[in-house]
């Protein structure tokens, strides 16, 4: 391995009388450091380098060109719509509809990102809803899906934003917008909270 | 009973089998890898299912700390050259050549206008240092013209001719209004399409994009 073979070959052993043998040094290399360095280095890129890349979520945000005209823009229907509050300590606020009626304001439920009757189920849910509404109800045509208005308040984090942009692709919402909260939004967070007494 | 001896054995081992594999990987990691960029702050992303890798070259990278402190970085060294001159020019900030080469190799930038020479007239050390303290480029969506983010972001998409993809790299506990603010000012700018970078999570069973990719991997 590693050494050389320094061993003469057979044969003339005898060299003649005037001739001295040469003392044999043994050509066997300690590899010990070689390996450590070796290793070191391997250390060394593994904890400076990055391997994995890092995955993105890309984001479409509509035009906000402020010449379109009111009919231009696509009106949400109240029926197809659930609207979702995102609030602090990762509380999620949903109700039906666009919360548009004032006079008639909309059942709020309060839920959190997670497994099991989170926010999830109440998107499958509406979704489903829409889907059966779809075959009731004439209004509504084949081209209407269902529409998911999201509104982050002061209070919610990044990771609140991306946890539900992360849930409309699971469920499959094509129709989504992140929209600025509404005065009347803040104040439903805010009864229910009293509500709930939520310091 | 008689004694067994067992012939004594030599404790030299043949490293060149060992060498020879530690080496092997070292090669594999120097090739296979790219160095981590060298970021002013920690930032822990958020996590989702999405798998869209982030793009090789021509991003622009923003990242947002959890204190709503923004970072800017581009990835081209050329361009981060051209890029320095163009704000140092239209801001008469008075850079030397010096203190432009600083800008042009090193990391993200969180600093206002104001304090820009004085951060990159600093050691490379002492930069680190300040890359704690700084307050992070001053993102106000009310006035443009006080906006140096935007002025950042609109000089370097000229300088590449558009073709730089915006990634957004925010930590999962910055707050919204933090994120907004950066949003609103790519929408006055007219970008409406960037990405968020986030980390790898698995998709749950059971649901709409389960049951997709499920579909996608027994086609």
């Amino acid at each position: 391995m590693a050494e050389l073979d320094t061993s003469s070959g057979g044969g003339h052993k005898k060299k003649g009388p005037g001739v001295k043998k040469g003392k044999k040094l043994s050509t066997r290399v300690d590899l010990t450091p070689m390996v450590d360095l070796g290793f070191l280095l391997i250390t060394f890129f593994m904890y400076t380098t990055t391997m994995a890349k890092p995955k993105t979520m890309q984001i479409n945000m509509p035009d906000n060109d402020k010449t379109l005209t009111e009919e231009q823009k696509n009106k949400v229907k109240e029926s197809t719509a659930m609207t979702i509050l995102l609030s602090r300590d990762h509380r999620v606020y949903y109700y039906e509809g666009i919360g548009s009626d004032p006079t008639n304001p909309p059942e709020i439920k309060v839920t959190y990102f997670r497994a099991k009757d989170g926010i999830r189920d109440a998107i499958i849910a509406k979704k489903q809803k829409v889907e059966q509404e779809k075959r009731s109800n004439p209004a509504l045509t084949a081209d209407d899906q269902t529409t998911i208005l999201i509104k982050p308040d002061d209070n919610s984090t990044y990771d609140d934003v991306v946890n539900i942009l992360d849930e409309m692709n699971i469920n499959d919402i094509k129709v989504y917008a992140i929209v600025d909260i509404t005065p009347v939004d803040k104040e439903f967070i805010e009864k229910t909270e009293q509500a709930n007494a939520v310091q | 009973m008689p004694k067994v001896k067992l012939p004594r054995k030599s404790t030299n081992i043949d490293m060149t089998a060992m060498c020879d594999v530690a080496f092997l990987l070292l090669t594999f990691f120097m090739l296979a890898t790219k160095f981590k960029p060298d970021e002013p702050v920690v930032v822990s992303t958020p996590s989702s299912i999405s798998e869209i890798p982030i793009p090789d070259a021509d991003i622009m990278l923003l990242t947002i700390d959890p204190n709503g402190r923004v970072f800017f970085s581009i990835d081209n060294k050329n361009m981060r050259k051209d890029l320095i001159s163009a704000i140092n020019t239209a801001n008469n900030l008075g850079l030397t050549e010096a203190e432009m080469n600083t800008f042009a190799i090193g990391s993200s930038i969180g600093v206002p206008f104001s304090q820009l020479k004085s951060y990159l007239s600093a050691p490379p050390e002492m930069q680190k240092q300040y890359d704690k303290t700084v307050p992070g480029i001053p993102v106000d969506t009310v006035n443009s013209r006080e906006n140096e983010l935007a002025q950042w972001i609109d000089d370097a998409r000229h300088l590449s001719g558009n073709k730089l993809r915006v990634c957004i790299k925010a930590d999962a506990d910055a707050v919204y209004p933090d994120y907004k603010k950066v949003i609103r000012t790519l929408e006055n700018l007219k970008i409406f399409k960037f990405n968020l970078i986030t980390s790898l999570k698995a998709v749950p069973p059971g649901t709409a994009a389960y049951e997709k990719q499920q579909a996608g991997v027994s086609q």
